[in-house]
């Protein structure tokens, strides 16, 4: 371990390559907190993304008229505004409303910058995968759905145990891209101070003068991240393929 | 499919080669003489940075620093071009010759003068401090694990969350620091002493104090590129910086700008005094 610190340091010595958190603890713990809630901020934006749109697809059909409008204002207001002001709007318009309780001269709110990271990231990519499950849900035949009823589900049952597998296989090519997406777009939290990766590499390249190794490391932390998530959809995608259908 | 890969590595590389080309058309030395062909000087300065650069309320950049801007155009008798930059982006600026020369309040160290040119003698100095509300902290130990409010590309965050094992959240603005600090996000906004005076001085923190000793008090530096240190545009800096200690110009912007005085700019006036023969 030594070693390999001294080769960095030696590397910025000789070539001006100054990978700082390679040799220096203090960025080193910088880095490894960075990577952690990156990953941590990532698994939770996608899954609640995906809670999100799997219950706003059922929603979307739902027989009141105000439950269906209620999602169709919801899509429209994510949809139509920017991720990044969506952030910013949540973090410091809605926690400011949110219950707080004092921890000796400052105030810490019931959800700090990395759960309105989630929320407002969640609910962003929550929209559009509403509208990815729907486009999977309509390509499920009518009679599929009437050969349900007629079994005796009721719609919530039929939406769970035939509807839903059904459309998810079919709508799993547009779902990837959109969570690689979101993947991508959980840098943004940089602006509410999230430390996670993209807020950790600025910190240090700001400290360290180091801008063009901190943004080589960026990009391949993402496109490893990238391909490791794809990789995995793809092995899902045809895991659960079924013979004859889509 | 490896064909095609092949190809599209092979035109990244000559596009990126091409780009590395042209940054680096200009050969050292020649900065004057182009600031004086193209008849405009374009200055890399701050935004929001009151007093010393920032928008008055029509929008136009002011401040201390954008006059200190306009006097090197005047001494060239060239027009001013102002570009906005960041704490955190206004070095790749200058290395990347967007900007002639960068008078963007950033403080002298060692390792920036690594990436870009800083004439001698500095023209101003300020220190670490906290803007906190008052009688909430007393000495910078109590700092300690509590949540501090900064901004990204300052480099007091590292001294205060090293030193002093205070937690950094560092917004991208100050705007946005000093909003999470009136939200009570943080305890305190680590900045440096003469802002947290102007911004205590601006009325808008009357139930806040800057509690602490100031420390690490650190020489401000403008920056050439750095290969045009020791030509002639880099010489010319110098002498303006001279001039405008030796003139007492900038204790007279201080005045202008209602920054509090400061030990520095007096003392530095009073070392070079022009010499008056007899």
């Amino acid at each position: 371990m030594e070693l390999f610190a001294d080769f960095f340091r030696e590397l910025y010595d000789n070539t001006g390559w100054n990978f700082v958190f390679l040799y220096e603890q203090y960025e080193y713990d910088r880095m490894l907190e960075g990577i952690w809630t990156s990953f941590k901020l990532i698994a939770a934006c996608l899954i609640f993304s995906l809670v999100v749109g799997f219950i706003g697809a059922w929603a979307q059909g739902a027989k009141s008229k105000i439950v269906r409008y209620v999602i169709a204002g919801y899509i429209q207001f994510f949809r139509n505004t920017p991720p990044f002001v969506q952030i910013l709007f949540f973090y410091f318009v809605l926690g400011n409303l949110v219950p707080t309780y004092d921890a000796g001269g400052y105030q810490v709110g019931y959800i700090d910058s990395f759960g309105w990271a989630v929320i407002s990231l969640g609910f962003f990519a929550g929209a559009f995968n509403t509208e990815i499950f729907r486009s999977g849900i309509e390509a499920v035949p009518e009679s599929t759905r009437e050969a349900a009823e007629a079994l005796g589900y009721t719609r919530l049952m039929a939406y769970i145990h035939v509807i839903f597998p059904l459309a998810f296989r079919v709508c799993l090519p547009a779902l990837n891209n959109n969570l690689v997406n979101l993947l991508k777009t959980t840098t943004l939290a940089y602006g509410i101070a999230v430390p996670e990766m993209m807020y950790t590499a600025n910190q240090i390249w700001s400290d360290n003068v180091n801008v063009p190794e901190m943004m080589i490391v960026l990009f391949f932390f993402y496109v490893g991240l990238v391909a490791v998530l794809v990789y995995g959809m793809h092995k899902w995608e045809k895991n659960m393929k079924i013979p004859g259908y889509g | 499919m490896i064909r095609k890969l092949a190809h599209t590595a092979l035109c990244a590389f000559v596009i990126a080669s091409f780009t590395l080309a042209a940054t680096q058309v200009y050969a050292a030395n020649d900065r004057f003489k182009k600031v004086l062909d193209r008849g405009k000087l374009v200055v890399g300065v701050k935004a929001d940075y009151k007093p010393w650069a920032f928008r008055d309320s029509n929008g136009k950049l002011v401040g201390m620093e954008i006059d200190m801007a306009q006097d090197v155009a005047d001494a060239l008798g060239v027009s001013l071009e102002l570009i906005p930059v960041q704490s955190s982006n206004r070095m790749q600026f200058l290395q990347q010759g967007k900007i002639d020369l960068m008078i963007a309040t950033m403080s002298d160290k060692a390792n920036r003068r690594k990436v870009v040119g800083v004439p001698q003698p500095n023209y101003y100095t300020s220190g670490t401090n906290v803007l906190a509300k008052k009688g909430m902290v007393k000495k910078w130990t109590d700092l300690k694990g509590k949540p501090v409010c900064g901004k990204q590309g300052a480099f007091y965050n590292k001294v205060v969350g090293k030193k002093y094992g205070a937690k950094i959240i560092a917004f991208i603005g100050n705007a946005e620091a000093k909003q999470a600090l009136r939200d009570g996000k943080c305890i305190a906004w680590v900045y440096d002493d003469s802002s947290i005076m102007a911004e205590l001085a601006s009325g808008q923190f009357d139930d806040y104090e800057m509690p602490m000793m100031t420390e690490d008090d650190t020489p401000w530096a403008l920056a050439v590129p750095l290969d045009e240190l020791d030509g002639i545009w880099g010489n010319f800096m110098s002498g303006m910086t001279y001039n405008w200690h030796s003139s007492g110009r900038l204790v007279e912007l201080e005045k202008k700008w209602g920054i509090q005085q400061s030990q520095f700019v007096v003392d530095m006036n009073k070392r070079f005094a022009p010499y008056t023969p007899n």
